[in-house]
């Protein structure tokens, strides 16, 4: 019986925890990726960007509170600065749509055009990130690191397993249920959310009965922005900030809200978990694992490691692949709001 | 001015500016430039040919790119026979494996009707396979891995010439591309963009992960050159009488002289695929390229497959970077997988079509070469930029240290920004598309 709970802790401290967090941080970047194909239509090549550009201005701003000695007792300085990075995310995000995508929008461009036009955006979006903050790695986490503590947790209960959660796992956890609980109210019952998912669903017949197509636009990108930057905080705060990182970011994120159907809020959430949780089993080792619940004798001697960890990325891919072949709407219909 | 006036003078301009790089820093910073520009241009070609002719959005650009490069060491490095010995044997078995499972899956597919029935089996088969597979691939890499760890840790190449790696390049990245295209070329454009965008990081995650073939991050150096050696050149006879009557410094003459070498052997291959290329643009075959562009659905009305022409335009064009991806490799002298990046190897590219002009091939050389003149001095200009901004300021002043080390990413907003004003206001780029019409 130990032996299966200790399994069971082992499994959680290793893989649901560790899933969980990521998966979050997925499902807000794939939340941002999925409104603004579902208003704008095309796939932003640049959200990657602007998780980044959210993030170190937050970062800058924690800095500077930390400089005069703002803290926020046991929780990171980072969430007070955070409003302050999404702000600065909204402006330079409406700033570029005005100069550059609106443009196209009243030429009624191909989705293509746009497509390039975001690649362009990223990398001036690239360039600004590095040339203020630099290439290298930042970390900002500060205040309590911990919730429960390996040694701690094997005091309280007596297993020779423990489990850990960092204080930044929990917090992005609950930050996710927050904000994933506020957009959809706002999506379901205010007046803003209902013509944003009329314009989502049909662009004449929403336009016909008097929304305003530029507000909808303004509204979803700087949802979008909001969105990246708790995201990109909250992924920062877990494990660090990094420029090319966050690039890099882009690919499990777009591939979460393809999985999920893209256009689709809740599909987005569902691929950030389907995401998250597929890199993480699949290249997990499960060599101790098995070795509890295996009878005497009968434990494995290898890791036990389906793909090694060098693969994270291209498990996402895979998976990416495989549905676009089989189901190119995604796992819950997308294409538009719903 | 007319458009081939214009186009003359372009290219006079470029050509100028690689003379002024001679002449203010040095020739052989100016023919480095030179050389890479005609890989770039040979790169954009096989952009251009995907994106110009057919309208495929494919960013998978590294990955063949990298693909042409593995080519070039594998084709180059001599075999390191020690480590065939000790894991070459396994090695093969897992690679029959890989076969037997293919084979066996296709079997069930051929041979069964539709079903859950079906289902089953093909994912039993799949397993089966899987730890087949493994139970001869890990000791074989275990094996390999460890032979001679510090120096070789692979398997080596087969110690031909590099010069054919140039054309094994081009067919491993249209092998690739076969197999890409075959499972994603029906997608949209933006889901053709995504899924090429992770193919690419998959192809270098495994050239990056997988030791035995490539020793992974720990690089492949000292390729051997298609070109003599600088201190083979400086100690032989005819060379030092040759920079004798130059009145040149022999070391420097042989640096210069081994980089013309590397530029004759670019020109010919960039000379070759842009003949190519132009006849293919302007043959029953371009047109009807251009047809299936602008109206898909016209000309499959009118009996043309359009699947089949883009695959095949797709496996063209990707070939075309692959070869530029070995000639690349060749350049430097090692594989290095690090060092592949999607900006850089992709987007780049990118932005040297849209800017030189898509469906237009000489508009491709041109961003080839004006796009990556500018990549590489950039810096120069956004270090004398910093210099002087910031020349008022007080020597010690972190701002001053800051803005002078961070001058070098300026060339990401300078590339970011010249791909939106050309696409703003200039969107058929430098040289746009030649359409020839027949009243």
């Amino acid at each position: 019986m130990e032996d299966i709970l200790n399994s069971i802790i082992l499994l959680a401290n290793f893989v649901i925890v560790p899933g969980m967090t990521y998966g979050s941080q997925l499902a807000l970047g794939a939340l941002g990726v999925t409104l603004i194909y579902g208003i704008l239509r095309f796939s932003n090549f640049a959200h990657g960007e602007t998780m980044a550009f959210g993030t170190m201005i937050t970062i800058m701003v924690t800095w500077f509170m930390q400089s005069v000695g703002i803290s926020f007792g046991p929780l990171p300085t980072a969430l007070l600065a955070l409003p302050f990075g999404a702000a600065a995310a909204v402006a330079i995000v409406l700033f570029s749509d005005r100069v550059v995508y609106k443009y196209y929008r009243e030429k009624k461009s191909n989705a293509v055009f746009f497509l390039i036009a975001s690649i362009g955006i990223m990398f001036v979006m690239n360039g600004i990130v590095r040339f203020i903050i630099g290439p290298k790695e930042q970390r900002f986490a500060d205040g309590e690191r911990f919730i429960i503590k390996a040694r701690e947790f094997k005091q309280m209960t007596g297993l020779s397993e423990g489990l850990t959660i960092k204080m930044t796992q929990g917090l992005t956890v609950v930050i996710t249920i927050i904000v994933v609980y506020a957009l959809f109210r706002f999506l379901q019952h205010s007046k803003m959310g209902r013509a944003m998912r009329a314009y989502s669903d049909n662009e004449d017949l929403a336009l016909l009965s008097g929304i305003n197509p530029e507000k909808v636009v303004k509204i979803t990108w700087a949802i979008a922005a909001v969105l990246a930057t708790i995201a990109g905080v909250l992924y920062g705060l877990d494990k660090s900030f990094k420029p090319f990182t966050y690039f890099q970011l882009l690919l499990p994120i777009f591939a979460a809200a393809i999985v999920g159907g893209v256009g689709n809020p809740i599909g987005a959430i569902l691929g950030g978990f389907v995401i998250a949780f597929s890199e993480v089993t699949v290249t997990y080792a499960y060599k101790k694992f098995l070795k509890y619940l295996a009878p005497e004798g009968m434990e494995p001697d290898s890791l036990m490691q389906l793909l090694s960890t060098d693969y994270k990325f291209a498990v996402s891919f895979i998976i990416l692949v495989v549905v676009l072949l089989v189901r190119p709407t995604g796992i819950l219909k997308g294409r538009v709001l719903e | 001015m007319t458009q081939t006036t214009k186009n003359f003078v372009y290219f006079a301009i470029m050509a100028g500016l690689l003379v002024a790089v001679g002449v203010i820093q040095s020739w052989s910073v100016s023919l480095s430039i030179f050389n890479l520009c005609l890989i770039s241009a040979v790169m954009a070609l096989g952009v251009n040919m995907q994106w110009g002719y057919a309208g495929l959005f494919n960013v998978g650009m590294m990955g063949f790119a990298a693909i042409g490069g593995v080519a070039a060491m594998l084709v180059s490095m001599p075999p390191v026979t020690a480590a065939w010995a000790n894991g070459g044997g396994d090695l093969m078995m897992s690679g029959l494996m890989v076969v037997v499972t293919v084979l066996a899956i296709i079997l069930i597919l051929r041979k069964m009707p539709k079903g859950k029935k079906r289902n089953y089996t093909i994912a039993a088969a799949v397993i089966a396979g899987y730890f087949l597979i493994r139970h001869f691939y890990d000791p074989a890499v275990g094996a390999i891995e460890s032979t001679e760890a510090a120096k070789y840790g692979y398997l080596g190449g087969l110690g031909m010439p590099i010069l054919f790696s140039w054309i094994i390049g081009g067919l491993f990245a249209a092998g690739a591309a076969w197999l890409i295209g075959k499972i994603s070329l029906g997608l949209r454009a933006d889901y053709l963009a995504i899924a090429t965008l992770g193919i690419s990081e998959i192809v270098i995650a495994i050239l990056k992960n997988e030791d035995w073939l490539t020793r992974g991050v720990k690089n492949v150096t000292g390729l051997p050159r298609p070109v003599p050696y600088e201190v083979d050149l400086q100690a032989s006879e005819w060379f030092i009488n040759l920079s004798a009557t130059f009145g040149a410094d022999p070391i420097e003459a042989s640096s210069i002289f081994v980089k013309l070498c590397y530029t004759v052997l670019f020109m010919v291959v960039l000379g070759v695929i842009l003949y190519l290329s132009e006849r293919a643009l302007n043959s029953p075959w371009g047109r009807m390229m251009r047809a299936i562009r602008d109206r898909r659905d016209a000309a499959s009305a009118m009996g043309k497959d359009v699947k089949a022409r883009h695959l095949q335009i797709f496996v063209i064009g990707s070939a075309v970077v692959g070869i530029a991806g070995a000639m690349l490799t060749t350049l430097d002298g090692q594989f290095t997988p690090g060092t592949y990046n999607p900006l850089r190897y992709t987007f780049l590219i990118w932005v040297m079509v849209i800017v030189g002009g898509s469906g237009n091939n000489w508009g491709a050389v041109l961003g080839g070469f004006v796009i990556w003149f500018l990549w590489v001095e950039a810096e120069p200009i956004g270090l004398f930029v910093m210099e002087v901004v910031t020349s008022g300021m007080d020597d010690g002043s972190a701002l001053k240290a800051h803005l002078i080390e961070s001058a070098a990413h300026m060339r990401m907003i300078m590339m970011g920004s010249i791909l939106l004003l050309v696409m703003r206001f200039s969107p058929k780029g430098l040289m746009p598309e030649v359409v020839r019409h027949h009243d």
